[in-house]
């Protein structure tokens, strides 16, 4: 049988369902027993990248330094809609230290955003790239931008989805308003017989703003050519991924072009793509003939490089007397920004529950605003704000306590296409989950303390995919000292991947994490991995190292084996060595039995299995927010979230609280305060900075609790592990918001839960 | 040779002067050549608009001509590539940029170079003894106080300043020590932690 072969591969990268050919291991491995009985997995190991950071070593993209480096910083667009008339760069071109120039004038038409251009004449946000000017510093660079003279024609525009909608709108594109022109749609059953049948229908309109990523580390890039070839240190999450974008927007051969990304400061999705920055610092430093850095600034972090497109959400409910769930409907509206973007929110409602009739339709709509991209969990935390307030609203009406009424919709099977779950604990999560918040304790009538302060508990569900999925590889080598060196084409995010990836490996040569290296983010030494999104890095990447690891393990024998001259039976190994008694006791250390083998370098490539077919594979999760709301100042206070999580197999203890943390945090950032707005007489952005666009502070930082109800999902790979990086942050918001319910008796239904619709709501 | 000569101290009149002029733009347009090593200078004399810089970096004296408008950031990292410290926001809102000012902590992106006149500056890394961490730079190893890393370095000088000041900071006071330091990727249980564990090891 061969050991390899490319099958069709499909699973879930996002919000999207990714069909590919991938070549994939056919070796099967007994599967681990339980973390309790492994010696390295699942242990809270300290980072093998620790010491780079806590040091100030660790160089981001943003931290390199080239002999003859220059500096690029981009002149953009000051209206929300606008047509260059006319561009004059002489003034500019005169500043002394100013190299190069591009504008749409002088730069080739590269194509970008489908229909738009790398340099658009046509400008539909404020902050469309209009030029891009290379200096011998950041500050001549930025003093020429303000020497370029613009002559704008300026266009209607429109900042509001609902608006755009509108016949009268200005429009942004040919095609009109609606992303695709037309909604996308989703229908199960028949939803009029599933409203019909119900006791009680319920219908409701829930709002979500527009959240911007801000993550610390700037995007941006170091370019450098060599000839014709093309060296990029990218702060990205996916080397890959932008090595083929560049490559193609540059004319050039995908060989030629090297992406370099060892540390990055942070993504949450915004960094899954390859920037306009890099093909202008590409084309800069070509004319030049220097190397140019280009690094964005905070202002242009919130206008140019996505966002959690906002979302208007309604949705029906229909349900029995009994508290079965007859009909799901939603209808949503999202700003996908300038440009193409997903902005779709109905996967919660259309997986979560067992619900037999469900209708959909989503419109993704553009507007004169930076366009969205993935964030953490696109679409999920929308929907789940809305879903999960909905399930709550349809429980009181029947009169069910929430739980019970989620556990009697429970969803047995994958609703949409009636297949089993590899695995799926939620219930275990739920009920975990609910003693640890104590949920007995929470009003049994929303509102009904007495005190200007009132304290509430909620809840909500999670799903998310984060199975993974092949391709993905891993190089393991064998140095003659029995150190071991791993090489992958995934990148750590800060999630740990470099660690985790160490301990399986760890685990299956049974040597200490300390001998081994892990090499990540490097398109011309290590092998194809997807891009780190979707909470599918561990789930893709780790069963390749193992499946490396094994490999060698089974080389290793070999060597023992001819060495010895033994079969296999009579040779035993463990910590790094092999031993036998026959015909007398010997020992030879991995290392020493390396140097026996005329190769100094060992190496074996492993792959990433097949998914099972057949099978639905997700992840599932609770999470229950504790509040505080004082009723004079209207401020919430999160005071406890307690988080249950079925995910598999856990790699490591220290990384995956601290990544539920993370979630959890940022989620609450979402839920009580991160919004970007825009003005709507002027079409600008009025926060665009850390002062104003509020991030959560570590004052912020409410009591966690965390459970992992799984052991591992033996079915889906041989590590058994799900993606926690999003589940993480899908419940916080809903949860947070069923607990101000419970807390005032009164439910809010759009986002962030801010002091003046608290104090609304009360008066209402 | 280093250049013994102390520069002269600068007297507030030729700082609002390099200052406006600066902002005019004139000194821009036409000499905005970057702050160059005090070696460099003695061959030539100090471009215009320039001033004088002497200031102490992790126990090392540097002598540096300057513009006015000069961050102590830009010092740090461009012309000493000293690159441990990070921009995030350049506007004083994040924290990432944190380093010690006579051991007090500060926004390095938000104070002129010269303001760091004659004063010791310790950055992330000054921490170390040569290739050895320092404790609290091992307590956020060992409490994994960081996800990224990106705003670690601040983090990390923002703890050193709080401990230095209060080697036993209460719970609420290591929060109010640290809210200056943004971390977008959450990290802040894990970095309460940290902060707690350095407090108890030093």
């Amino acid at each position: 049988m061969a050991e390899n072969k490319i099958i069709k591969s499909k699973f879930f990268f996002e919000e999207e369902e990714i069909e590919q050919l991938a070549e994939v291991s056919e070796r099967k491995y007994r599967p681990w027993p339980n973390n309790d009985k492994l010696k390295v997995v699942g242990k809270g190991i300290t980072r093998l990248d620790g010491y780079d950071k806590v040091s100030g070593s660790a160089t981001y993209a943003f931290d390199v330094i080239l002999p003859r480096m220059t500096f690029a910083k981009t002149l953009r667009c000051p209206h929300p809609h606008a047509r260059i008339k006319s561009i004059d760069t002489s003034k500019a071109e005169k500043i002394k230290g100013v190299l190069g120039i591009i504008t749409y004038l002088n730069a080739p038409k590269i194509k970008w955003y489908g229909n738009s251009f790398l340099f658009d004449p046509h400008l539909r946000y404020e902050g469309d790239e209009v030029a891009c000017v290379a200096a011998v510093s950041e500050a001549i660079a930025e003093q020429a931008l303000k020497a370029i003279k613009v002559e704008y024609e300026l266009l209607p525009f429109v900042v509001d989805a609902r608006k755009a909608l509108k016949k009268d709108a200005p429009k942004l594109h040919k095609e009109g308003n609606v992303v695709r022109g037309k909604p996308s749609k989703y229908n199960r059953g028949d939803l009029q017989n599933g409203l019909k049948e119900a006791d009680v229908v319920i219908e409701q309109t829930f709002n979500t703003q527009v959240e911007i990523h801000n993550p610390t580390e700037p995007h941006g890039s170091v370019v450098n050519w060599n000839g014709d070839h093309l060296t990029i240190w990218d702060s990205t999450q996916g080397v890959f991924r932008v090595r083929s974008q560049v490559a193609a927007a540059l004319g050039l051969p995908e060989s030629n072009v090297r992406v370099i990304k060892k540390y990055m400061g942070g993504g949450f999705g915004s960094k899954l793509e390859a920037g306009k920055y890099t093909v202008m610092a590409a084309l800069l430093a070509k004319t030049i003939g220097r190397p140019v850095r280009i690094a964005l600034d905070r202002r242009e972090m919130n206008l140019a490089v996505g966002n959690r497109p906002d979302s208007f959400q309604t949705l029906k409910g229909a349900v029995t007397k009994d508290g079965r769930l007859t009909a799901l409907y939603l209808k949503s509206i999202g700003s996908a920004g300038a440009y193409p973007a997903g902005t779709g929110c109905a996967w919660p409602l259309r997986s979560m529950y067992d619900c037999p009739n469900v209708s959909v339709e989503e419109y993704g709509v553009y507007i004169n605003a930076g366009r969205a991209r993935a964030f953490r969990a696109p679409g999920h935390v929308q929907g789940f704000f809305a879903l999960e307030q909905l399930i709550d609203m349809l429980a009181e009406k029947v009169n069910m306590d929430p739980l019970e009424f989620r556990l009697q919709n429970y969803a047995h099977e994958e609703p949409n296409w009636h297949i089993p779950y590899t695995s799926k604990l939620l219930k275990q999560a739920y009920l975990v989950g609910a003693k640890s918040i104590g949920w007995e304790q929470r009003n049994k009538v929303a509102g009904s303390q007495s005190g200007p302060i009132k304290t509430g508990i909620g809840m909500s569900s999670q799903i998310w995919w984060g199975g993974g999925g092949p391709p993905a590889y891993a190089n393991l080598k064998l140095n003659r000292d029995g150190s071991v060196q791993i090489i992958a084409g995934s990148q750590d995010l800060g999630t740990g991947t470099y660690t985790i990836l160490a301990q399986v490996a760890s685990e299956v040569l049974d040597i200490p994490v300390e001998k081994i290296e892990v090499i990540l983010g490097d398109t011309d030494t290590a092998p194809y991995c997807g891009s780190s999104g979707g909470s599918t890095t561990a789930a893709s990447v780790t069963p390749a190292v193992r499946d490396a690891a094994e490999q060698m393990m089974d080389k290793l024998y070999s060597a023992a084996m001819a060495q010895f001259d033994l079969p296999k039976n009579k040779i035993k190994y463990a910590k790094g060595k092999f031993s036998t008694v026959e015909p007398k006791p010997r020992v030879l250390t991995i290392g020493q039995l390396a140097r026996k083998m005329g190769e100094r370098v060992l190496e074996t490539v492993g792959r990433r299995e097949a998914n099972p077919k057949g099978y639905a594979i997700n992840s599932f999760g609770a999470q229950f927010a504790e509040v505080a709301v004082d009723t004079n100042t209207g401020k919430i206070k999160v005071q406890k979230i307690v988080a249950a999580y079925d995910i598999g197999r856990v790699l490591n203890r220290l990384t995956i609280d601290n990544q539920i943390h993370g979630g959890i945090i940022q989620g609450l950032g979402f839920a009580l305060f991160e919004d970007r707005i825009l003005d709507r007489n002027t079409g600008k952005m009025l926060n665009a900075n850390f002062h104003d666009y509020k991030v959560p502070t570590i004052k912020d930082t409410p009591e966690i609790e965390i459970h992992i109800v799984s052991e591992t999902d033996n079915r889906l790979s041989n590590t058994g592990v799900k993606g926690v990086g999003e589940p993480a942050m899908i419940p916080t918001p809903a949860a947070v918001a069923n607990a101000v319910y419970n807390a005032i008796g009164k439910r809010i239904t759009s986002l962030p839960l801010t002091p003046d619709k608290i104090l609304m709501a009360l008066q209402s | 040779m280093p250049n013994k000569k102390k520069p002269s101290s600068l007297s507030r009149r030729q700082f609002i002067k390099g200052v406006s002029t600066g902002v005019a733009g004139t000194i821009a347009t036409t000499k905005l050549a970057r702050a160059l090593p005090i070696e460099k200078l003695e061959k030539a004399a100090p471009p215009e608009g320039h001033l004088p810089l002497e200031l102490k970096v992790n126990g090392k004296p540097y002598q540096l001509y300057v513009e006015p408008q000069t961050t102590l950031v830009e010092v740090l990292r461009n012309e000493l590539q000293l690159t441990g410290t990070k921009v995030s926001c350049n506007h004083g809102e994040c924290g990432a940029c944190t380093v010690l000012l006579d051991g007090k902590a500060v926004y390095s992106c938000h104070i002129l170079a010269l303001d760091a006149q004659g004063k010791s500056v310790t950055t992330i890394e000054g921490l170390l003894n040569g290739e050895e961490l320092h404790p609290i730079q091992k307590a956020f190893i060992k409490k994994d106080g960081y996800q990224c890393g990106f705003c670690t370095p601040g983090q990390i000088m923002s703890t050193q300043a709080l401990l230095l000041k209060n080697p036993n900071p209460t719970k609420e006071e290591i929060l109010d020590g640290l809210s200056g330091n943004l971390c977008r990727c959450g990290a802040y249980p894990k970095i309460i932690e940290s902060v707690e564990e350095a407090a108890k090891v030093k």
